[in-house]
C-alpha cells in the first residue's frame, strides 16, 4: 500500500539543510543532516505553523525560523520545555535518490 | 542493588556522601554529560529526599510546605539508577581499600568518592547550650522542632543578627511568636550591610514587632532542664523558653580530617574541586577553594558544574572562586548587597539616601569599576550592578545616573513596572511573549527552577528582547530568596560550548582556524555541529577575521541572511529596496509600483528607515522581483541582516532654511561606503543637517549631526527595547574626516563586539572611553581601522539580489523539490 515517491538526488539537498516538496498533504520538508541522514516533516513548526524547511539544522534537530522552536527530526517532537509534534513521513535514500511515503509514521496524536 | 559485594564492577562506581543540594546538583550535571559513566551510590544523612535548603525559610514562615522545596524525589533517584541510603550518616572513609562504611556497617566501594557533607550550624560554647528549647536552624529537622516549639511557647530568642538568624526570627514572629534578636554587633548583617543600611532594617524590623538587643553578648542560656532565656554579659535576662541559634555555620570536614585528607577551615580542594587524594571530589559547603568557603547557593552551583565536568572525564573546567551577592528573605523587605561595600582606601561612595521613601543605595567604586554594592527599599537594579561588578565594566560615562538605575526612561514593553514585589500575580512581566508574573513564579515552584536560563526556557519570558530580564531575576530572586544561582562570570558563548566569545575569535585568530567545522572540532564543541546559537556567530566571526579568503557557510546563516529578505510569521517574506539616504526618483518609485501589482504583493509600507517595505512576498517569487527591481537600478536594502542597514537623512542645506550642511549627501557618501557590510548586530546611521536632528541621529549607532563649523559624530545610541541616546565622539571639519572615523568604527565595532550585541551595549561594555582612544585619539589606529574596513568591503558589495535574479547564484534555495513516481 506504502506509495514512495521519488523527490530527487540527495545532493539536491543541502547538508545541515532542507528543501521542500508540495504534496498532496501538503508541503513537506525534506531535511538532510551533516551525516547524510534525511528526514521529512510536515513544513509546520507545532507552535504556530512555522516553516521549519527554513531553520538552522543541527545534529538531527532543526531551529524553527519563527520562535527558536526546536524540532526532533526523527519524529517531529518539539524538544523539551516546549511540547507539542508535527507529522513525520518515512524517507529513504536508495542509490542516491531520495524518496518519500506519504502515510505519516506516527499519526500526530500530540497537540 | 547495593553494589556491596561485586567483585568485578562493569561500570567504575561513583559513591556521594551527601544527599544535599551541592552533591546531588553534581550528580544531575554528572549525568548529563555522561548519563551511563557511573554505579552511583548516595548517602544522606538526613531520613529525606533532597530539598531546597535556601527555601527553608519560607517553610518556617509558613509561606511553603516541605513538599514544595523537595529538588529530586525517590522516583528521581530510581530513574537514574542511583541507590539512596537516606539516614545513613557515613563515618568512615578507608582511602586504602577504597570504600566509605556507614554507621550501621553499611559498606560501600568506590573509584571516585565525592564529599558533599556540608556544614553544621555553630553552637555557641556557652552553658545551658545543651538545654532543652535550644536549637539551631539548618535543617527541615530544626524547622519541624521550631513549629513544635511554637505551639505551645509565646516567646523566642534568637541569637545572631545575620542572614540565617533575622530569616529564623522572621519565621518564628509569623508563627505567631514575640521575638527578640540578640546580637554582637551594633550593625545587623555586618557582613552585608553598611551601618545605614543596617539601621533601616533594624527600623523596618522593629516596625513589625521584632525586639532588638545589640550590640550584646549572650553569656549564659538560663534554665535547669529546658531553656527559661538567656543572661546576657552585664547581667539582663531576657525570659523565653525557646532559644534559636543562628551565629553562622562551620564546614563538616570531620570525616575527611579522619581520613587523613588535608582540611583547613574546610577540605581543601583545587581549581578541578579534587581533594589531596586524586579519587576523593568534594563539593559545596565543606570545601575550600583558593582559601575561601561558601555558604551560598550560586556558588556551590559552580563548583557543581565543574566537578561533574571532571568526573565525566571531560578534564576541561576550573573553579576559580564566585563572586556572591546576598538578599534577605524576608517578604516585603527589600534589600542586596554584593562585593566590597566597606569601601576603603582609593575608593570612592557613591550615595542616594532618600529617608522619607526609605531607599538607601550605595556603590562603591574603585579606579571607575565597582567594587561592591548595598541596596536598600529598591533593588531592581540589583542584577545591573552586579553584572557590571562581575564584568569590571568602566562605569566612568555612567557615573552622573549610576545610581538612577539602569536607564529606565525609555523601555518599552513592560508597561513601567520595576519593582517585581509589588507586581500582582496577573501583571504582565514579558511584554513580547505575554509572561505574566504569576505563570513564573509557579514555574519557578513546580519545575524547580534556579536560573535565568531555566525561567527563558520553560516561560519564554525575557527570552525574547529581553527588556525584562532584571524583573524576571528580582522575580527569582524574591520567589527562591535571593541567592539564586546567578550567571557565572564569563558566559559561554551557547550551551553547546564552555568557551566564551571572546575565546573563540582569539582561537579563530590565532590557530588560523578557517571554517565553522574546524573550529568547533578544535575547541571541542559538544555537539558537532553546533545549534542555531552558535553557527551564526561563528560563521560571522570567521568572515571578519578572514575578508576575501573565508568562505560564508550558507547552512549556518539565519533564513533571512540565506534568502536576502525578511521571513514574516506566515512563511511569506518582505523585500527592501537600497534607496541611498532616503532619496528615490519617480524611475524606482514605478519600478515598486509595478512589482507590487505584478506580483500581487498585498502591503507596499515606508519604513521608520525611509525605505520602503514589499510585504508578502512568496520565496520562489523573491529572484523574479529582484530581477525587475534591479532593472530600475535598485539594490538590495538588507534589511534583513546583522548588517549595514540605513542611513537616514533631512533635506539639510541643499532645500531647508536651517540647514547648515548637506546632509543628504553626506548620508549618501556614508550609505556608499558602508553598505554590504556583515556587522555583529544591524547597524544604522543617520546624518542631520543641522542640531534640529530631524533624521534622529543621536539615537543611531552612527549618527552625524552637522553644525556650522563642521560635523558631530554620536556613537552608540538606540531606539529600539531600551533606548539610548548617543555619546558624543567627537568633532570633525571635513566631510572625508566623516567618511573616516565611520569606517574606523565600524570596523572596530565588527572587530570587538560579540555576536548580537548592538554598538550601544557593546560601548557599555568596553566603555566609551576605549572606543574614543582607538579612534580618535590614536590616528594612526584610526587610519589603519578604516583601511582594514574598506578591504573587508572590497569583497562585500557585491549586490545578493543580482547575484540571485541574473547569475543563478543560490538557485536551489528558491525551488521546491519535483516529485516523480517512484
Amino acid at each position: 500500500m506504502s506509495a514512495w515517491i521519488a523527490v530527487g538526488r540527495l545532493e539536491e539537498i543541502p547538508r545541515l539543510g532542507a528543501r521542500v516538496i508540495r504534496t498532496p498533504k501538503g508541503e513537506i520538508a525534506v531535511f538532510r543532516t551533516a551525516d547524510d541522514r534525511v528526514f521529512a516533516l510536515d513544513d509546520r513548526c507545532p507552535h504556530k505553523g512555522g516553516p521549519l524547511s527554513q531553520g538552522i539544522v543541527h545534529g538531527a534537530r532543526v531551529t524553527c525560523p519563527l520562535h527558536n522552536w526546536m524540532v526532533e527530526l526523527c519524529d517531529g517532537r518539539a524538544v523539551a520545555p516546549d511540547e507539542g509534534c508535527t507529522v513525520s513521513y518515512p524517507v529513504r535514500v536508495e542509490e542516491g535518490v531520495v524518496a518519500l511515503c506519504l502515510e505519516s509514521s506516527k499519526a500526530s496524536r500530540a497537540a | 542493588m547495593p553494589p556491596e559485594g561485586t567483585m568485578e564492577p562493569r561500570k567504575p562506581r561513583l559513591v556521594v556522601v551527601g544527599n544535599g543540594m551541592a552533591g546531588i546538583r553534581t550528580v544531575e550535571e554528572l549525568l548529563k554529560l555522561a548519563p551511563d559513566l557511573y554505579d552511583i551510590t548516595v548517602f544522606g544523612d538526613e531520613p529525606c529526599v533532597n530539598y531546597n535548603r535556601i527555601l527553608l525559610s519560607p517553610v518556617l514562615a509558613g509561606e511553603k510546605k516541605f513538599d514544595d522545596i523537595i529538588l529530586n524525589g525517590r522516583d528521581w533517584y530510581e530513574a537514574n539508577g542511583i541507590t539512596l541510603y537516606a539516614g545513613k550518616e557515613v563515618i568512615e572513609i578507608d582511602r586504602v581499600r577504597r570504600r566509605v562504611i556507614a554507621a550501621d556497617g553499611t559498606v560501600a566501594p568506590y573509584d571516585r568518592l565525592l564529599l558533599a557533607t556540608g556544614s553544621s550550624p555553630i553552637v555557641l560554647p556557652i552553658p545551658g547550650a545543651q538545654l532543652r528549647g535550644v536549637m539551631t536552624f539548618r535543617s527541615i529537622a530544626d524547622v519541624e522542632r521550631m513549629f513544635d516549639a511554637a505551639r505551645t511557647t509565646r516567646e523566642a530568642i534568637v541569637i545572631g543578627g545575620g542572614l540565617l538568624g533575622l530569616e529564623a526570627a522572621n519565621g518564628l514572629m509569623k508563627q505567631g511568636l514575640k521575638v527578640t534578636v540578640i546580637h554582637l554587633m551594633d550593625t545587623l548583617m555586618e557582613r552585608q550591610l553598611d551601618t545605614t543600611a543596617g539601621q533601616m532594617l533594624r527600623a523596618s524590623l522593629e516596625g513589625r514587632g521584632m525586639a532588638f538587643r545589640m550590640p550584646a553578648q549572650t553569656e549564659a542560656v538560663l534554665g535547669t532542664e529546658r531553656a527559661e532565656g538567656v543572661r546576657l554579659k552585664g547581667g539582663e535576662e531576657i525570659r523565653a523558653p525557646l532559644v534559636v541559634m543562628a551565629v553562622g555555620i562551620r564546614p563538616n570536614t570531620a570525616l575527611a580530617k579522619k581520613a587523613g585528607l588535608y582540611c583547613e577551615r574546610g577540605v581543601v580542594v583545587g581549581d578541578t574541586m579534587q581533594t589531596y587524594d586524586p579519587a576523593i571530589y568534594a563539593v559545596g559547603e565543606c570545601v575550600q577553594s583558593r582559601g575561601r568557603t561558601y555558604g551560598l547557593v550560586a556558588p556551590l552551583f559552580d563548583q557543581a558544574k565543574v566537578c561533574a565536568n571532571h568526573l565525566a572525564q571531560l578534564g576541561f573546567s576550573r573553579y576559580a572562586g564566585s563572586m556572591t551577592a546576598t538578599k534577605l528573605k524576608v517578604s516585603g523587605i527589600d534589600l542586596f548587597s554584593a562585593g566590597d561595600f566597606a569601601g576603603g582606601e582609593g575608593t570612592e561612595e557613591i550615595v542616594l539616601h532618600d529617608p522619607g521613601q526609605g531607599i538607601y543605595k550605595k556603590v562603591i567604586v574603585q579606579d571607575n569599576r565597582i567594587r561592591g554594592a548595598v541596596l536598600y527599599g529598591d533593588s531592581v537594579d540589583s542584577a545591573w550592578y552586579f553584572q557590571l561588578l562581575r564584568d569590571g565594566t568602566d562605569i566612568g560615562e555612567l557615573r552622573d545616573r549610576l545610581l538612577f538605575g539602569q536607564a529606565h526612561l525609555g523601555d518599552s514593553g513592560r508597561g513601567g513596572a520595576d519593582a517585581a514585589v509589588a507586581m500582582t500575580d496577573t501583571a504582565e512581566v514579558c511584554g513580547c511573549n505575554g509572561v505574566c508574573k504569576g505563570t513564573i513564579v509557579k514555574a519557578i515552584a513546580e519545575k524547580k527552577l534556579f536560573t535565568l536560563e531555566q525561567v527563558r526556557a520553560h516561560t519564554k519570558a525575557s527570552s525574547s528582547c529581553g527588556s525584562c530580564t532584571g524583573l524576571v531575576e528580582q522575580i527569582l530572586a524574591h520567589t527562591l530568596g535571593g541567592d539564586y544561582s546567578a550567571a557565572p562570570k564569563a558566559k559561554p558563548l551557547c550551551t553547546c560550548t564552555d568557551h566564551t566569545h571572546d575565546e573563540v575569535r582569539d582561537s579563530i585568530r590565532e590557530h588560523r582556524l578557517m571554517t565553522v567545522a574546524e573550529t568547533m572540532a578544535f575547541m571541542e564543541w559538544r555537539a558537532p555541529n553546533g545549534c542555531h546559537v552558535c553557527r551564526p556567530a561563528v560563521n560571522y566571526y570567521l568572515l571578519c577575521e578572514w575578508p576575501g579568503e573565508y568562505a560564508d557557510d550558507k547552512q549556518s546563516r539565519f533564513i533571512n541572511e540565506r534568502a536576502h529578505a525578511n521571513i514574516q510569521k506566515d512563511g511569506t517574506y518582505s523585500v527592501v529596496p537600497r534607496m541611498w539616504g532616503g532619496i528615490t526618483n519617480p524611475k524606482e518609485l514605478r519600478a515598486i509600483a509595478d512589482v507590487a501589482e505584478r506580483f500581487n504583493i498585498p502591503t507596499v509600507k515606508v519604513t521608520g528607515g525611509q525605505r520602503i517595505d514589499l510585504l508578502g512576498v512568496k520565496k520562489e517569487d523573491l529572484p523574479a522581483v529582484w530581477r525587475e527591481l534591479g532593472k530600475a537600478g535598485l539594490v538590495s536594502g538588507h534589511a534583513y541582516g546583522k548588517a549595514l542597514r540605513t542611513v537616514k537623512t533631512c533635506v539639510g542645506s541643499e532645500w531647508c532654511r536651517f540647514g547648515t550642511q548637506d546632509s543628504t549627501a553626506m548620508g549618501i557618501k556614508l550609505e556608499k561606503m558602508t553598505w554590504g557590510a556583515w556587522t555583529p548586530h544591524k547597524v544604522k546611521l543617520a546624518v542631520s543637517g543641522c542640531p534640529r536632528n530631524c533624521a534622529e541621529a543621536t539615537i543611531k549607532d552612527f549618527g552625524v549631526v552637522a553644525v556650522e563649523s563642521g560635523w558631530e559624530l554620536h556613537v552608540g545610541g538606540n531606539g529600539g527595547v531600551k533606548v539610548r541616546v548617543t555619546d558624543l565622539l567627537c568633532k570633525v571639519r571635513t566631510e572625508e574626516e566623516v567618511l573616516e572615523y565611520c569606517g574606523a568604527f565600524m570596523r572596530l565595532y565588527q572587530e570587538e563586539a560579540h555576536y548580537l550585541e548592538r554598538t550601544a551595549p557593546w560601548i557599555e561594555r568596553v566603555g566609551l572611553a576605549h572606543v574614543k582612544q582607538r579612534i580618535v585619539d590614536d590616528s594612526e589606529g584610526r587610519k589603519a581601522l578604516h583601511r582594514r574596513f574598506l578591504h573587508a568591503q572590497s569583497f562585500l558589495q557585491k549586490d545578493p539580489w543580482a547575484e540571485r535574479a541574473n547569475e543563478g547564484v543560490d538557485r536551489d534555495e528558491f525551488r521546491t523539490l519535483e516529485a516523480v513516481p517512484a
